[in-house]
């Protein structure tokens, strides 16, 4: 029982990250019409992010030590971070909390990086078929992965969380059982709570700001919006802007989890567009749906009982449930008539 | 031989050009660096690949994301025959085609029951279950990471029924122990083979199937109101397919027996789609001509790394030299994925219509009334934003 | 297995036959070298030979393998009698003068092997055929290894492996034109079985994550035999999708399994990845059957512990070879290889750097680039004065026999780079074993 609950716990954490990846998905896809394969890439320069501020943040003075050298006979360096040195403990709470710091960073990071990717590139797109807008977005997801990789190299890149956080919570004891059964890491707690609460805000924002339902009403009719005089392509830029940082916050939050390395954007590429899919191409609840829906089922295949009934099906579950639910409901769970067939 | 008589002039012209242009690629890939066996075998079968994968997206518009898997099927089906059976290619070659058009047939059969982007996440969704299956709990018959090889102790049952020696190395595969599959023959039977498919996609874009299929992909909805059902017609484009791209698995298991998991995996899938839309989709050689370009990039471009850049440059100045190969190296060498992904965004940003559009317009620039008429595959009026 | 000694081989006419039909009047003559004119590929004319250098430049191990070529680099600079001449100075017994090979100056070719065994023979056939490398090193996967060993075999060209750990590569796998300087799966559950004992009892319960293909496999496989070898059970050993990310829902069943210590048979990203969770998961304070639950990673590597961060400190693991290691040959190289890059070498470049050096050093002592001769010369040999205390090449299949490194990551590092303890050299007598077990076959010297 505590093994399926402890399963069924993951499977939230690992959805809140597949929900949010795939609600900018169908954020962009949604407003834009853009089948945009650079989300994923998004999604890992989010992630750098982090990196960069905890780069900064750990910035070393450099002095030598003339009395020792190296193995290969140069002066041994003592480095010393330059806010620990300036600020003192201060300094080391910074470090400490450099990934929630790195929020502030990525917000108008990840803002100004959709506005220029949508303005610069993207909205030349919209009138194309997705088969060219797959290209020009993967070619452009490449670009970015490969700047990156030249300048941080390709090995993982560990961010460690602060350090209060570190451990694990016991759940079970919290709730009144054993203590030491159900133990889960905070980290992963906090992750899922996170996405509920960037999800939640992210549809509060449409269903309740004038902005948000003339959004909404641009994704239902585009046409009829812009002959009322709406100017909707600029609240379609702002739209991709905010898929961006919904991304990229994503990013930033789950780098304790999974040390960022450049390829990170690829790997949850295919997965986010299944996930996508699953739920109904355009259709925002039904992306957050599947999200929980496949990081659930994820985590109860993985088990070592339903393995032992079933082998390999931890290695394709998600694309098992993709190909039955297709078949079943032909537009996904809560997907729209008539998107994406042609 | 009827057919070749029933094509058009121009249809012929092409053919005949397309071949010799096949044929002489040991010598005008010379001065590229590139007219060597395995990469002009990689040339003629990632051709071959390229242009199966335009009969069904070039004239259907179904985005197979899937299609590697067929790739790798055939594969697997090849390495196999060699082991049990024979080191001779045909029935290889054959098996190949045979095995992955079922393949090609039980998946599509599920996967057009959808069309658009669900079409391609279910395509996808196989093929990554095949890798996945085949990386892993599959190994006993894919031999997982290392790959399908050839062993020593291999029954051949034909080879050996007909006094085939062991000399205790590994046998290469050859035809009927005449022509060796490995170097420059392989290079030429692959290119054989190229040349017929070619052919073949030829008669399918001139014949009434090929007329239909271009009507399903302007508006399926009208051809299903009026009755037609087009299922038949799309399955056996995706079977045909897969079909090429098995006969392509086949190929490179005979040039080379070996055949890996990571063939299926969605990137090579996207590399095929890559290859296509970057030569110009649903044309003739368009598919071609990407498939030679991103195998040009990934075997030459990755191979300069700074000593060769140093050479290259070593006429400038001192400091110069350095500053310019500091600037190349980021793109050549280990940086090659980035010139490709720059590729990518050019060509699709200025030339929609891929390589073989940038042709026709350095053509009309010095022919300019042949230019406008030369567009019989415009790609197809896109469609709107989600409504 | 016959080994043909004389005159050519029935395939060897057949196929200079064939090959004369076909590319008559067509092809240049240059493709067809390897059959006409010269009694082995790529026999080098002029006064340069060629090496090919075939490591991972883009995807997960592009670090690595920038490393790998470095370390290359270095090699054929001291091979060329430039830089310090590193470990040229420490090799026992030598042949080598620090002037090239065989009076040749000693030039070299890279590839990708984009870590994918198809890339990775693609590239190898690139440097053999069209850029005429007469010995193909590097890489830094199993599979690639093997891929690019079977590969060299048809070809005729010996492959001096990079950094491959599975058994298979010398074992099921092996061939007569492959060597591997690298230890094994077998050699770290080896070396790592004792001191495992002695640190964490003999009453332990362990359970298994493995990365689900070859090399995991074998891994496991070594790991289970080396530990219940001491009385240690084996609660589940579960199998894990290669490049997961995420393996927190394998981690989570491992909390109430009544296991006490968690064995990783992760590489590369993979092993990053699960350490991480685990330790999130508080698995290292965490108390099972009245003992502190422990963490194994039983292949480590330095630039892979980086990517771990913290969580490596304490963890006990296996390496080829570590920077700090005080033997005057490893002196010797961290000490050129620092010099010239201002960092200590991982020990993928190390592995890769000594390769070369014995390929070459093999050439000088067999009076000739030919493959078969050269293959002798490598065949049994001992030298000394390369890392690792006195190394032998076994000729029945190709392994070196060296001292294996028990490692544990470093609780207090003095520096960016010293991230590993090195806590055993075992003896190299502790981790031989018989190569039949393996089986395999290495083939033929001649090939056509």
């Amino acid at each position: 029982m505590d093994a399926i609950f402890l399963q069924f716990l993951n499977g939230l954490d690992k959805g809140g990250a597949y929900a949010l990846i795939a609600l900018g998905l169908t954020l962009v896809f949604g407003t834009l019409g853009v089948v945009n394969f650079a989300h994923g890439a998004l999604f890992m320069l989010g992630a750098f992010c982090a990196v960069t501020v905890r780069k900064i943040l750990t910035l070393e003075m450099i002095a030598t030590d003339p009395e020792k050298v190296t193995a290969w006979g140069t002066p041994l360096e003592i480095r010393t971070p330059y806010v620990e040195a300036w600020f003192g403990d201060f300094g080391s709470f910074m470090v400490d909390y450099s990934v929630p710091f790195s929020i502030l960073l990525a917000i108008p990071v990840m803002l100004v990086i959709g506005i220029v990717m949508e303005r610069g590139l993207i909205k030349h797109f919209y009138r194309r078929p997705h088969a060219e807008q797959i290209l020009v977005t993967f070619g452009l997801a490449i670009v970015l992965q490969e700047i990156i990789k030249h300048y941080f190299g390709a090995n993982p890149i560990p961010q460690p969380m602060p350090s209060v956080v570190g451990g694990a919570a016991d759940i079970g004891a919290a709730m009144g059982m054993d203590p030491n059964v159900i133990v889960y890491p905070w980290w992963r707690l906090i992750y899922f709570a996170f996405s509920v609460v960037v999800i939640g805000a992210v549809f509060a924002f449409l269903q309740f700001t004038t902005f948000g339902m003339v959004v909404r009403a641009g994704m239902a009719d585009r046409e009829t919006v812009g002959l009322i005089g709406i100017d909707i392509d600029k609240r379609f830029t702002a739209m991709f802007g905010l898929a961006a940082v919904v991304a990229g916050m994503a990013g930033v939050m789950y780098t304790p989890l999974l040390p960022p390395d450049y390829h990170l954007g690829m790997d949850f590429l295919v997965l986010s567009f299944v996930v996508v899919v699953v739920g109904g191409m355009g259709s925002l609840p039904g992306a957050v749906a599947a999200g929980f829906l496949l990081g659930i089922l994820q985590s109860l295949a993985s088990m070592t009982e339903i393995k032992a009934i079933i082998p390999g099906i931890d290695q394709i579950i998600i694309y098992l449930v993709a190909v039955i639910i297709l078949l079943v409901r032909p537009r996904g769970l809560l997907g729209r008539r008539g998107v994406m067939e042609s | 031989m009827n057919a070749l008589f029933s094509m058009s002039r121009k249809d012929v012209i092409t053919f005949v050009l397309f071949a010799a242009v096949v044929l002489l690629m040991p010598i005008w890939l010379q001065p590229f660096g590139a007219a060597y066996p395995d990469l002009m075998q990689k040339f003629a079968i990632f051709g071959i690949l390229a242009i199966g994968f335009n009969v069904l997206f070039g004239l259907t518009g179904y985005l197979s994301f899937g299609h590697a898997a067929f790739l790798g099927v055939g594969s697997y089906t090849a390495v196999w025959t060699f082991k049990l059976f024979s080191m001779n290619p045909i029935p290889a070659l054959i098996l190949a085609v045979v095995i992955s058009g079922i393949f090609a047939l039980a998946i599509g059969f599920v996967s057009l029951r959808r069309s658009g982007i669900y079409f391609s996440i279910l395509t996808l969704a196989f093929a990554q279950m095949s890798y996945n299956l085949a990386y892993s709990v599959l190994t006993p018959i894919t031999n997982g990471e290392t790959g399908l090889q050839l062993t020593l102790d291999d029954p051949r049952i034909v080879d050996s029924a007909f006094g085939g020696v062991n000399d205790g190395s590994l046998p290469v595969s050859n035809l009927f122990g005449l022509v060796d599959m490995s170097g420059i023959s392989g290079f030429y039977f692959c290119a054989v083979f190229l040349i017929i498919g070619f052919f073949i996609t030829q008669r399918i874009f001139a014949s009434p199937f090929g007329m239909m299929l271009r009507a399903i992909k302007s508006n399926q909805t009208r051809m299903n109101y009026t009755g037609f059902n087009t299922r038949p017609y799309t399955l056996t484009a995706f079977v045909i397919s897969g079909m090429f791209a098995g006969l392509a698995g086949g190929l490179m298991a005979v040039t080379d027996p070996l055949a890996g998991a990571e063939r299926m995996q969605w990137t090579a899938s996207g590399e095929i789609v890559l290859m296509t839309i970057l030569g110009g989709v649903g044309t003739l050689i368009g598919p071609v001509v990407g498939a030679w370009l991103i195998k040009y990039f990934e075997n030459i471009f990755s191979s300069f790394n700074e000593s060769v850049l140093h050479n290259l440059f070593s006429f400038l100045p001192d400091n110069v030299e350095s500053f310019v190969v500091s600037v190349t190296s980021m793109f050549v060498g280990e940086g090659w994925h980035l010139t490709l992904g720059l590729i990518f965004v050019l060509v699709v940003t200025f030339l929609p219509g891929g390589m073989m559009e940038g042709f026709r317009r350095i053509g009309s620039l010095f022919n300019r009334d042949g230019g406008d008429k030369a567009k019989p595959d415009e790609p197809a009026p896109a469609p709107a934003p989600a409504e | 297995m016959s080994e043909r000694k004389d005159g050519p081989s029935r395939r060897k006419v057949l196929k200079g036959a064939a090959a004369g039909l076909v590319t008559a009047g067509v092809a240049p003559t240059i493709l067809t070298s390897s059959a006409f004119g010269q009694e082995y590929r790529n026999k080098p004319m002029g006064d340069t030979v060629t090496l090919g250098f075939n490591v991972p430049q883009t995807g997960s191990y592009a670090d690595e393998g920038a490393d790998e070529l470095r370390a290359f680099q270095l090699a054929v600079e001291h091979l060329n009698g430039e830089g310090d001449g590193g470990m040229l100075n420490t090799m026992q017994p030598k042949s080598l003068g620090g002037n090239g090979v065989l009076g040749k100056k000693v030039a070299y070719v890279t590839g990708d092997t984009q870590t994918k065994s198809d890339a990775a023979r693609a590239s190898a056939k690139r440097m053999i055929e069209k850029d005429g490398a007469l010995m193909i090193s590097g890489g830094s996967s199993s599979g690639v290894a093997v891929a690019v060993q079977g590969l060299c075999q048809e070809m005729g060209t010996i492959f001096m492996a990079g950094l491959t750990h599975s058994n298979d590569t010398t074992g099921k796998d092996k061939r007569r034109y492959g060597f591997r300087h690298f230890f094994n799966a077998y050699m770290s559950g080896a070396a790592l079985g004792p001191v495992l004992g002695q640190e964490y009892g003999t009453d332990r319960r362990a359970y298994h994550l493995t990365a689900d293909y070859t090399w995991g496999w074998t891994q496991e496989e070594s790991m289970r035999n080396a530990t219940e070898a001491l009385g240690w059970q084996t609660a589940e050993t579960v199998k894990t999708p290669v490049g997961a990310g995420d393996f927190s829902q394998y981690i989570t069943p491992v909390l109430n399994s009544g296991a006490d210590v968690l064995i990783l048979n992760h590489y590369g990203r993979d092993m990053v990845n699960s350490l991480t969770q685990a330790i999130q998961f508080g698995l290292r304070d965490k108390q099972v059957n009245g003992k502190d639950f422990q963490i194994v990673v039983p292949l480590f590597s330095r630039l892979m512990a980086q990517g771990a961060g913290e969580n490596i400190k304490g963890i006990l693991g296996s390496a080829n070879w570590n920077w700090s290691l005080q033997d005057a040959g490893s002196q010797a190289f961290v000490k050129s290889f620092g010099a010239k890059y201002g960092f200590p070498p991982s020990m993928a470049a190390h592995t890769c750097y000594v390769q070369t050096l014995l390929y070459a050093d093999a050439c000088e002592r067999a009076g000739t680039f030919y493959p078969p001769e050269v293959i002798k010369a490598l065949e049994g040999w001992d030298f000394d004065g390369m890392g690792n205390g006195p190394t032998h090449y076994r000729a029945a299949d190709h392994q070196c026999f060296k001292d294996v490194l028990v490692v544990r990551g470093n609780e207090n590092p003095t520096s960016q780079f010293d991230l590993l303890n090195v806590v055993q050299q075992t003896p190299r007598a502790q981790v031989e074993y018989d190569p039949a077990i393996f089986g395999g076959d290495l083939g033929p010297y001649e090939v056509s």
